[in-house]
């Protein structure tokens, strides 16, 4: 397998897109990719998207994208694992490039979640669950999460507000993140204040859904030219699965898709959790960032609350997290993420992250979660 | 919608049929083709009890599409006292009343409708027993 690095980044700001469709926003952000990495062709195309199908009756977005943005005729396909698909297409790409198949791919990561009504994405969104056993019972993705922070509430004896300061951050390194969806800070008095989805998970536990897309340039680092100096190495990427339904797992607060995810990536990548320098969790509740903490090894069981009481989750401490807004306050385009902490994760090593730059960051970790963390894609990125 | 899912289904929604694996003794709900712990793929249709206590439950206030109606509800987090962990609504029950640990048993009562002239579709609840202590 040979080195890759990515060469370009491009994405929109997450939003309710009302006025672009699906292909609107997957160009841009492809095209804008394309202009950072000073190339004007690539040798194929992968698309992270989980739910065009289903909310936007599109199919086929690999032709559909490649010849939208100019490359009719290089092979091109769509990467679904629910809300994990960015990470998914990610890997795909990685892969493409390492194994010598090709020179140059383009990653990008899109998502239209607006077109229905509130009822209809919860339903769609949903999907990620297992439909025959979980979902056919009005249990929602939110109730999913909701189940497990109570039970972690209860074997742990901790309060919501505990989980407060996950959100709180993340809404402080959005404001100053111009691609984010949400770019006003929240307070505690916020936090507690706010409406309930699926007790325990409030408003201010939960990713909010937007439109958007992100894109990435990969190159084997070898074929590098100009690019070079912004290049930022993929120094691990790895993938790993559990159970699609949570009633199946033996313990279900443990997430052993990321823990076994992240552990093939440490071994790949030659560091450990302690060399990391930022992590971009995938934060679509809370306890979702609570637990994928624990299972990639920055915590022991039952202590990835304390990173959060502690203050070391911010830009300047000791594990930030969620550098850019995360999936809370950037907003959570499901089938996009994966692709938008890519872009963060670069944008961190390029030293160009603005007020939120976390100062000598050398070595970024990114997570993406598909389901419950039924499917967890993990990628380690140097420069 | 899903007529013959329903009708596929029905024995696992009335009556909580699952399997045991006939090598190991391995009990599971929902029924397994192969078996997780010996990798069998010897199992026969095992009918559980309906019995056992609450594992996590949560209120929800936001509905998918065709539950909307219902709000707002109880699900859970089952584990059966034969082993399995079975998700489901919890019936019968103020939230405010309900505990991790409750005992519960399984009901059958309906989950939603499709329309007017749709398919109405029953499967398991479960609710509260009186505590054994």
């Amino acid at each position: 397998m040979r080195s890759v690095s990515i060469a370009g980044i491009g994405q929109t700001k997450v939003k309710e897109h009302w006025d672009k469709s699906l292909r609107n926003l997957a160009t841009e952000a492809v095209l804008d990719a394309m202009k950072d990495a000073h190339v004007d062709y690539a040798d194929a195309l992968y698309v992270g998207n989980m739910l065009s199908g289903e909310l936007t009756g599109q199919e086929n977005l690999g032709a559909l994208i490649a010849d939208e943005v100019g490359l009719r005729g290089i092979e091109a396909l769509k990467v679904e694992a629910a809300c994990g698909g960015g990470g998914g297409a990610l890997r795909v790409g990685y892969l493409a490039v390492a194994s010598g198949q090709f020179d140059a791919v383009i990653v990008v990561g899109a998502e239209k979640l607006t077109e229905l009504s509130n009822c209809g994405t919860t339903a769609a969104l949903a999907m990620a669950a297992d439909s025959e056993y979980e979902t056919i019972h009005g249990i929602s993705f939110v109730a999913l999460n909701a189940l497990l922070m109570k039970r972690y509430m209860h074997e742990y004896d901790l309060v919501p507000e505990d989980f407060a300061m996950f959100s709180v951050n993340a809404h402080a390194n959005a404001a100053h993140n111009p691609y984010a969806m949400f770019r006003s800070p929240i307070t505690l008095d916020q936090y507690k204040n706010s409406r309930n989805v699926a007790d325990p998970i409030s408003v201010m536990d939960s990713a909010p859904i937007g439109d958007g897309a992100a894109a990435v340039v990969l190159m084997a680092t070898d074929n590098l030219n100009g690019t070079r100096a912004r290049a930022v190495k993929i120094a691990a990427s790895a993938s790993a699965t559990d159970s699609l339904a949570l009633h199946d797992r033996r313990d279900p607060l443990w997430l052993g898709a990321a823990e076994l995810s992240s552990k093939k990536a440490y071994a790949q990548a030659g560091v450990t959790p302690n060399d990391i320098d930022l992590f971009e969790v995938h934060d679509a509740f809370s306890i979702m960032s609570v637990m994928s903490l624990e299972a990639s090894g920055f915590a022991e069981r039952g202590r990835g609350i304390n990173f959060a009481r502690e203050g070391e989750l911010t830009p300047k401490g000791k594990l930030p997290v969620s550098t850019m807004g995360g999936l809370k306050a950037r907003g959570h385009p499901v089938g996009a993420t994966g692709v938008y902490q890519a872009v963060e994760a670069v944008t961190q090593l390029r030293g160009e992250a603005g007020k939120n730059q976390v100062p000598n960051a050398r070595i970024a970790m990114t997570q993406s979660l598909g389901g419950v963390a039924a499917n967890a894609v993990t990628h380690i990125f140097t420069n | 919608m899903d007529l013959a899912r329903s009708w596929r289904l029905k024995d696992q929604r009335y009556r909580l049929e699952g399997t045991v694996c006939a090598n190991c003794g391995a009990k599971f709900f929902p029924p397994r083709q192969v078996c997780t712990e010996c990798k069998s793929q010897n199992l026969t249709p095992h009918e559980f009890d309906g019995h056992g206590e609450v594992y996590s439950f949560s209120t929800v206030y936001q509905a998918p599409l065709g539950h909307e109606g219902n709000l707002p509800y109880i699900v859970g987090m089952i584990k059966l006292d034969e082993g399995p962990m079975v998700e489901a609504q919890i019936t019968d029950v103020n939230p405010s009343d309900l505990k991790i640990g409750q005992r519960v048993e399984m009901v059958t009562r309906k989950l939603r409708e499709y329309g007017e002239n749709g398919l109405i579709v029953y499967a398991y609840k479960f609710r509260p027993l009186p505590n054994a202590n």
